[in-house]
This record gives C-alpha cells, sequence and structure tokens, in this order.
C-alpha cells in the first residue's frame, strides 16, 4: 500500500482533495453522502462543493466515484459522493462501496440525503447508517417537490424521533445549504453530538446480539459498532467479521497521524 | 397467490416473502415488507420483468423475483 500523503484527506489518500487548499499537515474533515437512488444527492453534492471536484472510479470497481470540497467556518471540508442505494447490505457492488465507506473509510461526518415525498422508504437507509456511525446528519431533499403534492415535512420532529439533526434543502435551488454547512461543522468538530435512536429488534435477536456483542468487541476493539457486526453476522453476511478484524489490526498499526512521533 | 399472479392496475398487499437470508433483506429493502401496498405498473414487452410501485418509488422485478412476494388482493 502507498505511503499516506503529509497532506490532504487521510480517507481518500489523495494529496490534494479536489482543490482543496491545505496547510502542511492540515487535514480536511471528511463527509460522506449517502442516500437512496434519485433523492437529488448529486444535486446536494454539487450545491456543497460547486466547481471543486475530481470524478475517478472506486479502486477495482466499475462504480463511479466523485469527490469535492468545500470551506465553511475556516474549515475545510472533502465530501465524497457515495453511489445510491436502498441499503448498506452489500448485495451489490454499489452498496458494498458505500458499506464499506461508512465503515473504513472512517468519515468524520455522514450525511443521509432523503427524499422529502418518500420518507419512510428513505429512512430506512438512515436507521441502518445509524447502526454504524452516531455522527450522522439527516438531509431533508426536494422540499419543493414534496410541497407540490401537499406533503409537509416536521423537521423538528423528525429530529426529535431519530435523535440526528436534520435539515431541509432544495438542493437545486441551492436552499438549506448553509444551515447543511452549519450542522455538518458542528457535529464535525464535536459541539453537536446525535444520539441517534437504535431500532429494537424482537427478543430472541437482541438476546443474540446481547450474547454476540462481548465477543465480537473482543476481537474487534472500538473499530467497529460491535452491535452492528453483531446484526450482519445474524443475518448471514460471512464477509463482514473478517474484514472488521483486518481493519481493526489497521487503525492499531497505524494510529492517524503518522508525523506526530 | 404471489406478486406474480397480479395484473397490470391491480393495488395488492404484501403478506410474506417467502425468500430466506440476503434474498430475503433484500426484498425488505427495497419496501417489499408485510403489510406495504403495492401497485402493478407495467408489464415489459416480454412479459418479465413488471414494474411495481412500492413506497413511492417504482422498482422492476423478474417473474423468479415476484414469485416469491405472498400478497393478497
Amino acid at each position: 500500500m502507498a505511503k499516506s500523503p503529509d497532506i490532504g484527506c487521510r480517507s481518500c489518500g489523495i494529496a490534494s482533495c479536489a482543490g482543496a487548499q491545505l496547510a502542511h499537515g492540515e487535514h480536511a474533515t471528511t463527509v460522506a453522502l449517502a442516500g437512496n437512488p434519485n433523492v437529488g444527492k448529486t444535486s446536494v453534492f454539487n450545491a456543497l462543493t460547486g466547481l471543486r471536484q475530481h470524478t475517478g472510479n472506486w479502486p477495482g470497481k466499475t462504480v463511479a466515484r466523485a469527490e469535492g470540497s468545500f470551506a465553511h467556518n475556516g474549515r475545510m471540508f472533502c465530501v465524497i459522493d457515495l453511489p445510491g442505494t436502498y441499503s448498506l447490505s452489500a448485495r451489490s457492488a454499489e452498496e458494498e462501496v458505500a458499506r464499506d465507506f461508512i465503515c473504513f473509510g472512517r468519515p468524520e461526518v455522514t450525511v443521509v440525503v432523503v427524499d422529502a415525498t418518500a420518507l419512510e422508504r428513505n429512512l430506512n437507509l438512515a436507521l441502518q447508517t445509524a447502526e454504524i456511525t452516531e455522527r450522522l446528519i439527516v438531509c431533508v431533499n426536494l422540499l419543493d417537490e414534496a410541497k407540490r403534492k401537499k406533503i409537509t415535512v416536521d423537521l423538528d420532529g423528525l429530529a426529535a424521533e431519530l435523535g440526528v439533526p436534520v435539515v431541509g434543502t432544495v438542493a437545486r435551488a441551492k436552499r438549506g445549504i448553509n444551515e447543511l454547512k452549519d450542522l455538518i461543522d458542528e457535529v464535525a468538530s464535536g459541539r453537536l453530538v446525535p444520539k441517534p435512536r437504535m431500532v429494537e429488534y424482537s427478543e430472541e435477536i437482541e438476546r443474540q446480539v446481547a450474547e454476540l456483542v462481548p465477543r465480537i468487541a473482543s476481537l474487534v476493539g472500538n473499530a467497529l459498532p460491535a452491535r452492528w457486526v453483531a446484526l450482519r453476522l445474524l443475518e448471514g453476511d460471512r464477509t463482514i467479521l473478517p474484514r472488521a478484524v483486518a481493519h481493526a489490526k489497521e487503525i492499531n498499526a497505524s494510529p492517524v497521524p503518522a508525523e506526530t512521533t | 397467490m404471489t406478486l406474480w399472479d397480479a395484473q397490470v392496475g391491480e393495488s395488492v398487499r404484501v403478506t410474506g416473502l417467502a425468500a430466506t437470508g440476503s434474498g430475503r433483506r433484500r426484498f425488505l429493502d427495497l419496501g417489499f415488507v408485510p403489510g406495504t401496498l403495492i401497485e402493478v405498473v407495467r408489464r415489459s414487452p416480454l412479459g418479465d420483468p413488471v414494474a411495481y410501485r412500492v413506497r413511492g418509488a417504482t422498482i422492476a422485478l423478474r417473474g423468479v423475483d415476484a414469485r416469491q412476494i405472498l400478497i393478497e388482493r
């Protein structure tokens, strides 16, 4: 594996993330953008990053990868536009890319973009993401289309139910983007700590999760939430445990900034 | 009966899934959850796949998959 560069974005592994001008040793805050297909995720990405973008492919995959950057309140943010997926079950190359980035790319903040006109469908991904990371923001996009369909979204109510910050946007018209940037900054800096409400499964599943969690935690440490790994194992996903263990070893072998020692 | 038996224009309700494991999970992720109302939107020229309206999105399923979704009219 190539040595990580001194500057730039450690998660995307390139020296300067999409035009982010960084001083030596400085690193941009990584933001992952996730969402179902056709929710205007790319509009949100464009509204956030403007023309500071790079496109390419994910290593070894024919899945498009777009990254960009923006500056806000004196900080640099590197945004990764993940492929549109309905879930993080890793059943397709796109889902695997999205899941792996949220799990192993260690973004400081993950924004799940949801379609205001089909919240019921879209919140599945938000809840799945909350099981992996608590640094989560839900961006309710397409509020203009919702209005046209006479749908009103109670953003405060949604935030209270989910336990994570929620922002409403019309990305095509750049509405709400500044508020989204503020929220990203607040969550990244730790001034705002989301407390996502977890899905509680049936008694039998919870009992088995409780049994597995300590054993998984002893293998993966805090590299990944043990509860999430336990749920994947119960679903029959055989790929996740070896990957999680390898990831935990990687983290322990090289603590993030290489130059401080 | 299964979703494959439903005709274009019909609205039906999911009662269960015949799939297990990750296949079942996939259906659930796509919104085919027991209790969900599904509208049959259109059939492709060769009859397979068929497009369904599920919780605000249009999803096309092949016959082999649609036969795993149990429904009632």
